[in-house]
């Protein structure tokens, strides 16, 4: 497991990009995440797995504090961002959301233009010089989505129209627009048919190149398919931390080889 | 004796539950596999009673007087009627003699007439308890008699029920047909005297007649024009005033207030609409009005005693309320998705708020603004107490306007013949006012229902 302590190296904090020590999140009196050290990697994917309810969507959200906006969400410990503590006083969360950015289990397009809606973003936080620099910037995150030629036709209309996959590469192209740092995926391929699950993985192998990626997924194939670590989670621990390889051919814990084999789920 | 006849048919209708249901659970103890409960038996047999009695027994109460004044009116001796010229008065005299309420010395067939209409008036009541009984015990030996195990009770139950409901939804249409259908009536008897288009495109609204035919008074003038510019006046300053102020609070309260403050303001908004306009008459005349003189003065404006600025304003803290829940309900209602959409790309509260939430929920929020129009407009109770009377081709909010609805008022406050074009002018206003607030109305309710398709 990796040890992602205040005491880390110089050489290992150039390769990890959020590192995770002592966190636990509480909903009110209630326990969702207890002790979760980790250090996610840099132009890495990283597959949380676990049964329902074992915390992976909460420990994500700690990530781009997303949980802020839930009033009983309390956390503690520490989490860093390439060393800074997003937690601390001075941090922004709004510029942290920035950087990193978030695609949801549930497809989610604003009720405006597919245009509008990537090109929300990039408006807000002032990324584009002018009209061309946006659509470039549009017509980037849409190739980069593998939306670009479904819809180059249609941009003005209702990103709401659209199926329920395009809907979601939609979303990813949103949250890419702003070209973040780190790309949160809760369960980006759960409302997908195969077809546009394996558009969306190839476009998350693409990503790996630029971003470090975190994707939670209940399919233990999708994380062998798209993720070189994977984290497995159970009642809010975190149980094993490792290789995508390892995770699944040798596992360490009697949990996840229980995880693994359709024993507890 | 109607107290008798609806004890009578309540407990006939219990007696049957009782009698039907026991019946059938009899039947079941038999051994005999019942296709309803006992209980259906026994709500149908109450039902089979109760809805046929109580309708004889108020058609019968409603009846009867009619029934009652033609036989007493027919028994008259002859000639008794020919040298009056009113025999409505004749009646209303016999009546109020039946009650004991004797004025001066009435003719002894005045007299007469009045004890057989208590004659009848006595007999047509045992009547009616004796009709109820025998009905009661014919539906209850029926309805007994009915009761087999393969009787599907539930269904004849539900039936029954559902005839109910029909009936009472009935009621509400046919009292709204019969209240558009009079208005319309009287409305083209005002027709026939003043032409539509003078109505409708007139500039001078005088409605004073003169009665009588020497006294010296306007021509009288109906056109609607200033009195529907009145009304727009008001209206355009009460909605402008509340629709910020409505919008604003809504979103602070749904987005940005902590739920303690939430708790306590909600309710306190929410008191507003409870207060009767009486009291916001009140506030508009013996405070917001004075007011806007004293600083109309101190400005150097010149402001009239009953402006529209009054009116219109104290309407808007009486729409805020309804505004800032419409918004509300609007707001809740964007999926909590799109927020934490919005927020995961980096957005301020606010900016949440102002690009996805507030478009998002502009269709509701319109759709509750629309229907705060049609109040306005119809609001009489303010503007009575706070707007003018004098119809003024006027934009000027600081000016004195009257309103449709006010004119409504005083048209009809007061000696009224009902056949003055004065009279009928009320009606014709009401019918254009109908006709404006169900247009908003159905508008508004078109634009929320296709909103509310969207996000279920
Ligand atoms: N907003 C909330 N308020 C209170 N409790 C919550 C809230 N969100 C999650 N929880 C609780 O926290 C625990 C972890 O939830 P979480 O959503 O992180 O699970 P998960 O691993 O993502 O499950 P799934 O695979 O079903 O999405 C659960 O017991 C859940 O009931
Ligand atoms: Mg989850």
């Amino acid at each position: 497991m990796y040890d992602t302590t205040r005491t880390e190296t110089a050489v290992s904090q150039q390769d990890i990009k959020i590192s995770a020590s002592n966190v636990q999140v509480f909903y009110g009196d209630k326990q969702a995440i207890k002790d979760v050290n980790v250090g996610i990697l840099d132009k890495t994917v990283t597959a949380f797995i676990g049964p329902s309810g074992c915390g992976k969507s909460t420990f994500l959200r700690c990530i781009n504090r997303m949980n802020d906006t839930i009033d009983s969400a309390r956390i503690q410990g520490e989490i860093r961002l390439d060393g800074q503590d997003i937690y601390d006083r001075r941090v922004d969360p709004v510029q942290l959301r920035a950087r990193v950015g978030m695609v949801f289990q549930k497809p989610n397009p604003f009720p405006k233009s597919i245009y509008d809606n990537v090109a929300y973003g990039p408006r807000i936080h002032g990324l584009a010089r002018n009209k061309a620099d946006l659509d470039g910037i549009v017509e980037a995150a849409l190739r980069g989505a593998a939306l670009w030629n479904e819809v180059k036709d249609r941009l003005a209309e209702p990103g709401t129209g659209l199926s329920g996959g395009q809907q979601q590469r939609l979303c990813i192209a949103r949250a890419v627009a702003t070209s973040p740092e780190v790309l949160l995926m809760d369960e980006p391929c759960s409302a997908l048919d195969p077809i546009a699950t394996s558009q969306v993985e190839e476009l998350i192998d693409q990503l790996r190149e630029r971003y470090s990626v975190v994707i939670v997924t209940h399919s233990m194939q999708q994380a062998a398919r798209v993720s070189q670590k994977t984290a497995f989670f159970h009642l809010g621990n975190l149980v094993e931390y490792g290789d995508t390889d390892d995770i699944f051919t040798r596992p360490q814990d009697s949990r996840t080889e229980a995880y693994i084999s359709g024993r507890i789920g | 004796m109607t107290g008798l006849a609806f004890a009578l048919l309540l407990s006939a209708s219990l007696a049957a539950y009782m009698i039907n249901r026991r019946a059938a659970l009899a039947l079941r103890d038999r051994g005999e596999r019942l296709h309803s409960l006992g209980m259906f038996h026994g709500l149908y047999g109450l039902l089979l009673i109760l809805v046929p009695a109580v309708v004889v027994t108020i058609l019968w109460i409603m009846l009867q007087n009619g029934v009652i004044n033609t036989l007493t009116m027919s028994s008259l001796p002859d000639g008794a009627l020919a040298d009056m010229a009113n025999p409505q008065l004749v009646l209303s005299e016999i009546q109020s003699l039946a009650q004991g309420r004797v004025f001066g010395t009435p003719e002894p067939w005045k007299l007469e007439a009045a004890e057989r209409m208590n004659d009848l008036r006595a007999n047509s009541a045992w009547l009616m308890v004796a009709v109820v009984a025998a009905l009661s015990a014919i539906l209850l030996l029926v309805s007994r008699r009915q009761v087999a195990a393969a009787f599907r009770a539930r269904q004849a139950v539900e039936r029954i029920v559902m005839g109910l409901m029909i009936t009472c939804s009935l009621v509400a249409v046919i009292v709204t047909f019969g209240i558009v259908f009079s208005l319309v009536f009287e409305s083209i008897r005002f027709f026939q005297m003043v032409p539509l288009t003078e109505f409708l495109f007139g500039t001078r609204w005088e409605p004073q007649m003169p009665i009588r035919a020497d006294q010296i008074a306007a021509e009288g003038a109906f056109g609607v024009l200033p009195v529907f510019l009145g009304t727009l006046v008001i209206t355009f300053v009460a909605i402008a005033i509340s629709v910020p102020i409505g919008l604003m609070s809504a979103i602070y309260l749904n987005e940005f207030a902590d739920r303690r403050f939430r708790a306590v303001a909600k309710p306190i908004l929410e008191l507003l609409a409870g207060i009767p306009t009486v009291v916001y008459g009140f506030f508009a005349i013996l405070t917001v009005a004075p007011a806007l003189r004293a600083w109309g003065a101190a400005l150097g404006i010149p402001v009239a005693p009953n402006t529209a600025l009054a009116a219109g304003g104290v309407m808007a803290i009486m729409l805020i309320p309804f505004i800032s829940s419409f918004a509300d309900d609007a707001l809740s209602a964007v999926p909590r998705s799109l927020r934490d959409g919005a927020i995961a790309l980096g957005a301020t509260r606010s900016e949440t708020v102002l690009n996805v939430l507030f478009p998002a929920a502009i269709p509701g929020i319109v759709g509750g603004v629309l229907l705060a129009v049609s109040r306005a407009i119809g609001e009489t109770m303010i503007v009575v107490m706070a707007a003018g009377l004098i119809a003024k081709m006027t934009l000027n909010p600081l000016d004195s306007v009257t309103t449709v609805t006010v004119q409504i008022v005083t048209l009809l406050i007061g000696d009224t013949a009902f056949d003055s074009p004065k009279t009928l002018a009320a009606f014709a206003l009401g019918l254009m006012l109908f006709i404006v607030t169900l247009f908003i109305n159905i508008l508004a309710l078109r634009i929320v229902r296709k909103y509310r398709e969207q996000y279920d």
